[in-house]
């Protein structure tokens, strides 16, 4: 039998688990929706469960710092949703970076991470934790030998975001994951922009994922998560790499997490170590309100790329824009990887340049009215900020120029308005930057 | 922790424990494609009760060495080996799931001085399996795993609510099965369509078997017949439970374990 003949089973859809996935009916009342378990802690029946609980012999809940029945619905969901086999959700989406690295990392390691990142995630590694000894370099994200190259003794871990930030760069996931585990070591990717309805990076080759919950995720801007998936597939005992995961850990009774747990010891020593001991973990309400996110996330994601596709189109026609950086447009460098890793649209968020520079692109926000002004993306609502001066504010000119920043860049993070409405409050700011620059571009 | 048989290297998962020289074995023997991980909870639970636990890895899975062994009767063959090891002074019980329960059943059979009590998880005797997933198998395609996966999991375990924080058991098990070397999963489930059942009543040791009511890989009519061909059993029902029961239902499996296998040095 040849191997097209071999049929797997169907599998639950992507839109099915967004409502479903790690979620059944409450046995005792009844009730459809997730309940908001808010409680601390959880009543053990007796001293041997207690005793297994803590041992990890036994599935349950002990304190809501470490685990909580919402948190696990909105834990399993995303593992779901990224074909991953666990995750852990935290209470940021830099927490969740923290808690990727701090799980792998330790002082005097290294990570080779692409330049174009969030601000926030930039200002972590190159600046504060190495005040802890772990060092970062940073690469092209369009050179997968560029990864390569940058790889040390003891780099631990590559790093990129499946869109970079603010120049959409696409992550070239499958090769640069081949970088990856060519030198034995794995790929964690930042897939905030993207969620997994427009692209699953643990298909892709990926290791371990992770999120801010507080976007596109949750989606109507009112809570802040984050959240680390682990795809189960990476060989923490194939090298002498990751002692975290391969050696015994004084802190759990000498367990070996690799050999115990197997595909599972990422995500088992992430919650069993750094969210037990960091503590940066998610409010169970908040867990509630991304759950309620998700279970539109199809839909909502459908619309932001159709939005955000007619706008980028709308600008790009227009004399008073230098640039568009959208990879849904055939114009951007990344345009025929972004339909190969990205089919179902290139996300949302996207940046411009206009004529006219920084002056210009101050006119521009101050005349908008619908787009809100303000540090987030992923909201229902059309969002502009100027990263210059915002989000990557603490960051060097020379590595904004390095990661395509210019003076006049704004990004946009487009909603779900009527995007005739959108285009519309467009042209009046567009209208405004030509009368401020005396109707010369 | 690693020994050896047949002069290959052996993985075995001791759940962490460190136990008496006098302690009693307790040896859990994993399905086809799978390795020592899905012993992990009971795993811990019983070495931090004083046995001396065996969670091992049969000869090609995980991490032992060697090659894939064919058949039911070399596995329990196998396994004879591996209590001399381990407990060579003293009967070691088995506690097997799926693929394991036919080698603990075919182990206790053929070597009745050896093994104590058993404990058979998710299983039938015979174990036939559709030509349609041995066939994906042989090919080493993804669509066994795919099969197994989805078959191995009730309706509503499939969809999740893992008693297991944070954890989706059908990525779990799908990951395992692909972790498996080429071939090693085709040939488990060659010796389980192969094992022929004439043997169970030889088995006179103490018997557990444990039956997900939701199972639709050994279906719960199966592991009931396994009951009434054994002569010294008991059997315990795992409502909404499917194939997985290490999985979705960890709690409960492990109650039931420990009420039939009690602390006793």
């Amino acid at each position: 039998m040849s191997d097209s003949e071999h049929r797997s089973p169907p599998s639950t859809g992507f839109d099915t688990l967004a409502l479903h996935a790690g979620q059944s009916p409450d046995p005792t009342t009844g009730a459809r929706a997730t309940p908001i378990y808010q409680s601390a802690a959880f009543v053990f029946p007796d001293s041997d469960v207690a005793a297994g609980l803590f041992n990890i012999e036994r599935a349950g809940h002990v304190y809501s710092r470490l685990s909580n029945p919402t948190n696990a619905v909105l834990e399993e969901r995303m593992a779901a949703l990224d074909h991953g086999i666990g995750a852990v959700v935290t209470a940021s989406g830099q927490a969740a970076m923290h808690l990727a690295v701090t799980t792998l990392l330790s002082a005097g390691d290294h990570i080779v991470s692409s330049r174009s990142l969030y601000g926030g995630t930039h200002n972590l590694l190159e600046y504060t934790l190495s005040r802890f000894g772990i060092s970062t370099t940073f690469v092209d994200p369009r050179d997968p030998t560029a990864f390569a190259a940058a790889i040390q003794e003891n780099t631990k871990l590559l790093f990129g975001e499946v869109l970079g930030n603010p120049g959409l760069e696409v992550l070239d996931i499958p090769r640069i994951a081949a970088v990856a585990h060519d030198h034995g070591l794995p790929l964690l990717v930042d897939a905030t922009f993207a969620t997994p309805y427009l692209c699953r990076p643990i298909e892709l080759g990926a290791d371990l994922v992770m999120h801010s919950a507080t976007k596109f995720l949750s989606g109507h801007g009112v809570v802040i998560g984050g959240v680390v998936v682990d795809g189960g597939t990476f060989d923490w005992l194939a090298n002498d790499k990751f002692p975290t995961l391969s050696q015994p850990y004084a802190g759990f009774h000498d367990l070996v997490f690799a050999e115990e747990f197997g595909p599972q010891a990422f995500i088992t020593r992430a919650r069993k170590e750094g969210i037990r001991d960091f503590g940066a973990c998610m409010a169970p309400m908040t867990a509630f309100q991304i759950l309620q996110g998700l279970e539109t996330l199809p839909l909502r994601m459908q619309r932001h790329v159709s939005n955000a596709l007619e706008v980028a189109r709308y600008l790009e026609a227009h004399p008073l824009v230098e640039q568009v950086s959208h990879p849904g447009l055939s114009s951007h460098p990344d345009y025929e990887l972004a339909q190969q890793i990205l089919p179902l649209g290139a996300g949302a968020v996207f940046s411009f340049e206009l004529r006219g520079g920084r002056e210009a692109g101050r006119t521009l926000i101050e005349s908008l009215s619908l787009f809100s002004h303000l540090a987030n993306v992923g909201d229902a609502k059309s969002l502009v900020i100027h990263p210059a001066s915002t989000t990557h504010h603490r960051v060097e000119e020379q590595a904004l120029r390095a990661a395509g920043i210019g003076p006049g860049l704004v990004r946009l993070s487009v909603g779900l308005e009527d995007p005739k409405d959108l285009l519309s409050d467009l042209k009046t700011a567009l209208r405004a930057v030509e009368k401020k620059l005396g109707g010369k571009s | 922790m690693r020994t050896q048989v047949d002069g290959n290297e052996v993985f075995y998962g001791t759940g962490s424990g460190a136990p008496a020289d006098d302690a009693r074995t307790l040896i859990f023997v994993h399905g086809a494609g799978f390795d020592h991980t899905i012993w992990v909870m009971p795993a811990r639970y019983f070495a931090r009760h004083g046995w001396r636990v065996v969670a091992v890895d049969l000869p090609a899975h995980g991490r032992s060495q060697g090659a894939a062994l064919t058949s039911i009767e070399q596995l329990a063959d196998w396994l004879a080996r591996l209590i001399d090891t381990v407990s060579p002074n003293q009967r070691a019980s088995v506690v097997g799931h799926s693929m394991g329960s036919l080698v603990a059943m075919s182990a206790a059979a053929r070597y009745a001085g050896k093994v104590e009590k058993l404990a058979l998880l998710g299983t039938s005797a015979p174990m036939p399996v559709a030509d349609v997933l041995l066939n994906a198998a042989k090919d080493n395609d993804q669509a066994a795993i795919d099969m197994t996966n989805t078959w191995s999991h009730s309706v509503g375990g499939s969809l999740g609510s893992s008693e297991n924080p944070g954890l989706s058991n059908l990525a779990v098990g799908e990951r395992l099965l692909q972790q498996a070397g080429p071939g090693v999963f085709y040939a488990d489930l060659t010796a389980c369509n192969n094992f022929k059942a004439d043997a169970l009543e030889l088995i006179e040791q103490p018997t557990l078997v444990l039956i997900g009511d939701e199972d639709r890989m050994t279906p719960a009519r199966a592991g009931l017949a396994v009951v009434d061909a054994l002569h010294n059993v008991q059997q315990r029902r795992l409502p909404g439970c499917g194939h997985s029961m290490l999985s979705e239902q960890p709690n409960q499996v492990l109650d039931e374990l420990a009420a039939f296998l009690p602390f006793a040095p």
